[in-house]
């Protein structure tokens, strides 16, 4: 066999079929990024629901409030909506960390914290008439400039909401530039280097606490255990 | 950090979905080319051919390599078998002489050079029209050599490999290997379709002689002599052809350190015959071998290295984040798992996730390729899912060291 017969082998593969299988894999990535996007912003009209569900059983719940000197304490029912305002909670977070922050998220964040400013009034309220064995802790952190400790503290005021149910935490990003919330960063004068920091009872209490350190500044967490 | 980690998965994701659909849309295409040969008619010509066999140390294979040759359903005439003693320092050259007054056999012994010199030891003495090559670890199947010489009608074809299988794998790491052997008899098949084969593998791939009259001998070429012939016959325009129904079987590395040591070698031949033929990348005139194989060669390097890369940061920020929880909190069953109900809300909807569950989609569907076409049957199995995992781990630890030792110019030993 000669050179002439081996060197004017026929290439198998034109340059049309590199460009079909670009546009292949092309289309391939805009779907998913398609879908991606469609499945997420479903997730975000999940959590508008949720809220506007939590708005409407605030409102009720007020409504009870204001109706209270006719009706009977145990008529008010309060643990239904910390759970709900409590799966949004986590649920806000889950997108936060999965997808990053955007605006639509932050808009559903400061929705949120509305809420649970609305569900702290009325369930101090609540608690002081009707006797009930509720805490509560105003918790402010900060996610932008990665605050180790307010992580840490996420951690153990999760871990003390599950040993104490009648522990009602609320939880407030520092640097959500919602007015509401700037007003209780007033209220307390609680400054961004003092962050993590806690309110309960009016006192505040700055850095980074754990669960029996806790449990020893607010002793009547204790007390609302069952015996 | 995230963004910039999040582009470059995107980047090398996108690169490794285009290599896998453009398998796929080879195999669609061409589908109905790719039959196995259920009776095998006898062939129009059949050729002489001289296989070597290279012998290093191999008195445990060599026998049952020697007793396949002389079982192939080929014309007794027209095959001549050259055992090449490369200076052994074991039993192989005794367990060679039971050989030595078979009619076809020669058996030579030679001083210790490398494989390479063994080899053309016996292309010198061949006066054949093909030569082959067979690994003394390896065992070809009867009809093998009866199925490659017909892909030798077409001219232009100067060469032809075999599927490469696993025989009886026991040790777990023999089963991925067996599943990867598998996936590489559907790779070598696409890409010989598209001309685009870079190696000639030691077990039994078979040559026209005039590869070697008119390119030379084999060279030490970094340890992977078969990977250099190959690139210098893409260079020469001569065609490599892959015949999928011609089974050889071979042994594999018994342990993760061999086969580690084996792959070292392999990558870095592939990295350092690359650099030496650079001159070859993204030229039109070299197809599919130079648009194709050796640019998608060297980004699976680069991803796999980025990929293992944000495997173990992945990992460090979930352990940091657990280690972070226990300081806070200290050991609970909820900071190890965090029981909660399932809610298809938590169900990762982020593009990364879709990707990479694709990615491995295209994977598992080239394992079942292949193992259509080495077994005949559709038939999934956990070894796949073995094969995966094993191999996202330990691949890129040879491929980096691969890297290392040629950023460093430490050559790699053979084993």
């Amino acid at each position: 066999m000669n050179q002439n017969n081996t060197t004017n082998v026929e290439h198998d593969t034109g340059w049309s079929k590199y460009l079909v299988v670009f546009l292949i894999t092309l289309g391939i990535f805009v779907t998913i990024f398609y879908v991606s996007d469609v499945l997420t912003k479903r997730k975000l009209a999940e959590l508008n629901t949720i809220q506007n569900n939590i708005s409407v059983d605030l409102l009720s719940a007020e409504t009870q409030y204001s109706l209270l000197g006719e009706l009977d304490c145990s008529q008010v029912t309060s643990t239904v909506l910390s759970d709900q305002l409590n799966d949004l909670s986590k649920k806000i977070e889950y997108l936060e960390n999965s997808s990053g922050k955007s605006d639509e998220l932050t808009q559903l964040e400061k929705q949120y914290s509305l809420l649970e400013i609305k569900d702290y009034l009325l369930m101090k309220e609540i608690t002081n008439r009707c006797g009930q064995k509720s805490v509560f802790i105003l918790y402010f952190y900060t996610t932008s400039d990665n605050c180790s400790e307010c992580v840490k503290q996420g951690y153990v005021l999760t871990d003390l909401r599950q040993k104490y149910p009648a522990l009602r935490v609320y939880s407030f990003d520092y640097g959500l530039n919602l007015s509401a919330v700037e007003t209780l960063i007033k209220i307390y004068d609680i400054k961004d280097t003092e962050l993590p920091a806690l309110v309960s009872d009016r006192q505040v209490y700055t850095g980074f606490h754990s669960v029996a350190d806790i449990e020893k500044l607010i002793p009547k967490l204790k007390a609302t255990l069952p015996k | 950090m995230e963004q910039v980690f999040s582009f470059i998965f995107y980047i090398f994701t996108f690169l490794a979905v285009y290599v896998e659909v453009f398998f796929l849309v080879t195999y669609l295409e061409r589908r109905k080319d790719i039959v196995v040969r259920l009776d095998d008619k006898p062939n129009r010509v059949y050729p002489s051919v001289t296989v070597i066999v290279p012998c290093w140390n191999e008195q445990t294979t060599v026998q049952g390599t020697v007793e396949s040759l002389l079982a192939l359903d080929y014309p007794k005439d027209k095959i001549k078998i050259m055992l090449v003693d490369d200076g052994s320092t074991d039993n192989t050259w005794n367990v060679l002489q039971q050989f030595a007054h078979t009619p076809n056999i020669e058996v030579i012994h030679k001083e210790n050079g490398g494989k390479h010199t063994a080899m053309n030891l016996g292309i010198e003495k061949a006066t054949t029209e093909m030569i082959g090559c067979l690994d003394a670890d390896s065992y070809v199947t009867p009809s093998a050599l009866k199925r490659m010489i017909p892909y030798f009608d077409e001219p232009g074809v100067m060469a032809v490999s075999p599927s490469i299988i696993v025989k009886d794998p026991k040790r777990p790491i023999e089963w991925a290997q067996k599943i990867e052997y598998q996936l590489s008899v559907y790779i070598k098949k696409m890409l010989g379709l598209m001309n685009g084969i870079h190696v000639t593998p030691g077990p039994f791939s078979i040559y026209r002689i005039e590869v070697f009259q008119q390119l030379g001998p084999y060279r030490e070429a970094h340890k992977t002599e078969d990977m250099e012939i190959a690139y210098r016959m893409h260079e020469a325009g001569m065609r490599i052809e892959q015949c999928h129904d011609a089974q050889v079987f071979t042994k594999t590395p018994p342990t993760a350190v061999a086969l580690y040591k084996q792959r070292k070698r392999w990558i870095y031949g592939f990295i350092n015959n690359t650099i030496d033929y650079r001159r070859l990348i993204f030229k039109e005139k070299y197809g599919a071998f130079a648009l194709f194989t050796i640019p998608a060669g060297v980004v699976s390097i680069f991803s796999a290295i980025y990929l293992f890369i944000f495997m173990i940061y992945t990992f460090v920020k979930f352990i940091t984040n657990k280690f972070v929880q226990f300081q806070a909190v200290g050991v609970h069953v909820s900071t190890v798992v965090q029981p909660q109900q399932f809610s298809w809300f938590y169900v990762s909807t982020q593009a990364v996730f879709l990707i990479t569950v694709l990615l491995y989609g295209f994977v598992f569907t080239s394992l079942m390729i292949g193992a259509r076409m080495s077994t005949g049957k559709w038939k999934p199995s956990f070894a796949m899912v073995w094969y995966i995992a094993i191999y996202s781990i330990i691949a890129p630890l040879w491929i980096m060291r691969a890297v290392i030792n040629t950023v460093f110019r430490r050559e790699t030993a053979w084993r």
